[in-house]
């Protein structure tokens, strides 16, 4: 697959809308990109998960917070970044959903999702909000997504 | 596409046909009202059939989960059946396939009440 480098980035609300849309446009996307129907499938799904968290958990709803999201390709890679303007997710208290403990946990798993979906996933948290950044390979494989926090 | 359940009796255990979408927002409320109702109605045994749902996330997951405790904290039992692929390898990824009760068969998740 052939991908020409281009960017193009959305300011959004912090609202439900937000997020299905976010889903949207990366459905749209990958799927111009040519990615495969369960990776489209993926890249979607990990797209939701973030929009999510920087809907409810980074901004909580609030009316004049933003979510900017950004779709970029290059040659060897699909990169979507999400910045929310909250006040910094604490990757501490990130919960391992596959514990025993956690797994009948209502909720802590979209991290963990975008990481078993995505070649890449970082986090950068900060005093004025939370950068996540997912990667698909082009040709990437989507098994052991790794994590570079910072 | 929103998400659409109906229910129906068989045999003294709710069927609950869902269609669409268990995401954050209407999809999981939906669930959520549709379980909490039959709970609150003396309906303890109940199927979710999910052969149509075709996208579930966290929120649907989390949303899966607690439709499952909620009735089994009230004496009851909840089931899913025909799982889609989607769906399916989901909770496998979250290790939710073994936590639920999964059927691929009306007639025996209904007997397998008995």
């Amino acid at each position: 697959m052939a991908m020409t480098e281009q960017r193009v980035s959305y300011t959004m609300d912090s609202s439900l809308e937000t997020i299905d849309s976010a889903e949207e446009k990366a459905t749209k996307i990958a799927t111009e990109l040519g990615f495969g129907e369960d990776e489209v499938m993926q890249i979607s799904m990990a797209v939701r998960e973030g929009a999510v968290n920087a809907v409810l958990h980074g901004n909580a709803y609030a009316k004049d917070k933003k979510v900017i999201l950004g779709f970029e390709r290059t040659g060897q890679d699909f990169i979507i970044t999400i910045r929310d303007q909250g006040p910094g997710m604490d990757l501490s208290k990130i919960p391992n959903p596959l514990a025993p403990e956690n797994l009948l946990k209502t909720s802590g798993r979209g991290i963990f999702l975008m990481r078993s979906f995505m070649d890449v996933v970082e986090i950068r948290p900060s005093s004025s909000g939370t950068e996540l950044k997912l990667i698909k390979h082009v040709h990437g494989s989507t098994a052991g997504g790794k994590e570079a926090s910072q | 596409m929103t998400m659409k359940v109906g229910s129906r009796q068989v045999d003294g255990v709710t069927i609950v046909d869902c269609s669409g979408r268990i995401t954050l927002g209407e999809g999981s409320v939906i669930l959520r009202d549709t379980v909490r109702d039959l709970l609150g109605k003396g309906n303890k045994k109940i199927v979710l059939n999910l052969k149509d749902v075709n996208y579930i996330d966290s929120s649907g997951i989390g949303e899966l989960v607690s439709a499952f405790t909620t009735t089994k904290n009230q004496g009851g039992e909840l089931k899913l059946l025909n799982l889609t692929k989607k769906v399916n390898d989901l909770l496998q990824i979250t290790k939710l396939y073994t936590v639920f009760d999964v059927k691929d068969d009306e007639a025996s998740a209904v007997k397998s009440f008995k």
